[in-house]
């Protein structure tokens, strides 16, 4: 008889063409000893043919022992060694039982794809995406139409309640941001036209500012991050919990159902809420003018007055319709199209948010050049 | 375990009161009762999910709800709990969800916790879905991950929110018998909140019943035992429903 080396856990003995494995002490996962590995060594006998285990020093037990012990099974097996289990506890031999006697193989991974395969994979989905949104936006036009004349597969309820959300509900932000603004174009431009003597103008320059391009583009960032993400959150957590298969499933078109009520409240309530922020930036480039520029507040409001004419406050109105509708499409477009987990979830928000701003970023960049190209 | 005396609730609004019961080491108990009635409320209080207004849990000399947050949370990791549908974490695959407790908990290195991770996922006879996200995974193939999960770090006590619950029978039956082995495996003791019936006479040695009316517990026993002996109406009623429909079925 043969002792091997022990480790804390096991110690082995060699019997002739047996090997016994006697184990010791605690096998538990909590504890700092690791489990035993199953070396080579313990099977480099030529005439080993069975491998059998003590188990009356052994103490607490949990996987670790299950893991050892499948560890030997399995590489006993393919040398043709018997795995003597009389020597084990019972409820771990139960327990062995229940794993599968080898180890299931796995599919292998499959093979990344190259690069100008994943360019094409990308064009093919970016075009199925543009489908997508065209049908999203066509749909939306016709489908206002139906709403107009009382047709719309949508409930009253949601609509109010949408135009409640992203209205009534978004005034204090509206107003703390455009005030905010309107005060800090007046501290700015005071800077630079009080070293002219021309501290009046500080009134065209926040009208202007204000109506033409602030109000709007700042309403509508708010609007992406309060309004835009929300909409695609919601409609992504829809999605988890299979609420969107519930009404595909009872014929309810999801178009006019979830899409229809946002992009027309967004649509409508966008344009008041700048007209809102416009009058509110101006008050907040009034209160600096008036407290610290000691500009009269009648001089300040005729030349208000004077400088944002009515062409003006339409240009700002037509692109906050159009921020509005993007906001809308781009939230519940993005929701939509989400996974199902929770992490979808947030990603659908993010994604919203950012493609609303980036968006309405762009969209006012081709608007000033129209805007130039028409000497509007 | 003891429970003593344990009254439940959300605010003002009682859910069940003067609950008392001994769970054995080692066995399946089975807290019954009908929808509503609070079992899974119960189940909250027992696991540190819900502080109970009055009463105690004990855990041999312990009184669980003495015990400050931080040994609660260390006693807590003797505890596997198996939510309602499995309550896997969605961004993680099936591997990484059993995982996880054993990253936060033990030092094992990389390959003793892969190793333990399909050890878990065989043991459920899930070992060639560890790569896939629960999305992808059906209702009862989540309920085994989730099984697996809460045996993570081999725990003494196993709770079990529903866990037949949108099964077929066949698969409810291989859940039952996975229960079985494992506790007579580990000799983990079960505590399920469970009503389906096969279920509760298949695999329960002791039970409560809790009742929606009276909001409190009304019977005690094996479930197979309230079937038969049983002399509460709304227990009969519960328990012998199967034998209501088949004598339904003869008339």
């Amino acid at each position: 008889m043969t002792v091997a080396p022990t480790n804390l856990r096991l110690s082995t003995q060699v019997h002739g063409n047996e090997t016994l494995v006697t184990l010791k002490g605690d096998w538990t996962t909590q504890d700092d000893l690791g489990i035993p590995a199953v070396t080579e060594t313990l099977f480099d006998r030529s005439e080993l043919r069975m491998i059998s285990f003590d188990s009356s020093r052994l103490g607490r037990w949990d996987c670790s022992l299950l893991i050892y012990l499948s560890a030997v099974h399995n590489a006993a097996a393919p040398r043709s060694i018997r795995f003597d289990d009389s020597g084990i506890p019972i409820a771990a031999k139960r327990l062995l039982a229940l794993l599968p006697q080898q180890a299931v193989a796995l599919a292998a991974p499959a093979r990344p794809p190259i690069l100008v395969e994943r360019f094409g994979l990308w064009v093919i989905a970016q075009w199925a995406e543009v489908a997508a949104v065209t049908e999203l936006v066509g749909g939306q036009i016709l489908q206002t139409g139906n709403a107009l004349i009382g047709r719309a597969k949508m409930r009253r309820a949601d609509f109010v309640g949408c135009m409640y959300d992203a209205g009534i509900a978004a005034l204090p932000m509206v107003a703390l941001v455009n005030v905010l603004v309107g005060a800090i174009l007046a501290f700015v431009g005071a800077i630079e036209l009080r070293r002219f003597g021309a501290d009046i103008y500080i009134a065209n320059l926040v009208g202007l500012a204000e109506v033409r391009e602030m109000a709007a583009v700042m309403t509508a960032i708010v609007m992406s991050g309060r309004t835009g993400g929300a909409y695609a959150a919601e409609i992504a957590s829809m999605q988890g919990s299979n609420e969107l298969d519930a009404l595909r499933v009872l014929g309810i078109p999801l178009q006019e159902y979830l899409v229809l009520p946002r992009v027309m409240a967004l649509t409508l309530m966008t344009p008041i809420l700048y007209l809102y922020g416009s009058a509110i930036g101006i008050l907040g480039g009034f209160a600096v003018a008036v407290s610290m520029l000691n500009i009269s507040p009648e001089l300040f409001m005729a030349q208000t007055r004077s400088a944002v004419t009515m062409h003006e406050v339409a240009f700002g109105l037509i692109k906050s319709i159009a921020f509005g509708t993007l906001i809308a499409l781009a939230g519940c477009r993005i929701g939509l199209r989400a996974g199902r987990s929770t992490t979808d979830v947030g990603h659908a928000a993010t994604s919203a948010v950012v493609v609303s701003i980036i968006g309405i970023i762009t969209l006012d960049a081709v608007f000033a050049v129209c805007a130039n190209a028409l000497d509007l | 375990m003891q429970v003593q005396g344990l009254a439940i609730g959300y605010g003002d609004q009682h859910i069940q009161h003067d609950v008392s019961f001994n769970v054995e080491r080692g066995s399946i108990f089975a807290i019954m009762g009908p929808s509503g009635c609070g079992k899974s409320t119960l189940l909250k209080a027992l696991i540190g999910l819900l502080r109970p207004s009055a009463g105690a849990v004990r855990f041999g000399a312990r009184d669980y709800w003495a015990l400050d947050q931080g040994q609660r949370d260390d006693f807590g990791r003797s505890f596997g709990v198996l939510f309602q549908g499995g309550a896997l974490w969605s961004s993680m695959t099936a591997a990484e969800n059993v995982a996880l407790p054993l990253q936060m908990f033990t030092r094992l290195d990389v390959s003793a916790l892969d190793s333990l991770v399909q050890l878990k996922l065989s043991l459920v006879g899930l070992d060639s879905d560890r790569g896939s996200m629960p999305a992808d995974l059906s209702g009862g193939m989540r309920q085994r991950v989730g099984l697996a999960r809460a045996l993570a770090l081999d725990p003494q006590i196993l709770f079990l929110d529903e866990p037949s619950a949108g099964l077929d029978p066949i698969a409810a039956k291989r859940f039952d018998d996975l229960m079985l082995q494992l506790r007579d495996g580990f000799g983990v003791t079960v505590v399920m909140v469970s009503h389906e019936l096969p279920s509760l006479f298949g695999i329960c040695d002791d039970g409560v019943f809790l009742d929606a009316a009276t909001h409190t517990a009304i019977a005690h026993g094996a479930p197979g035992v309230l079937r038969d002996s049983s002399t509460h109406p709304t227990v009969r009623a519960f328990m012998q429903r199967d034998r209501s429909a088949a004598n339904e079925a003869l008339a």
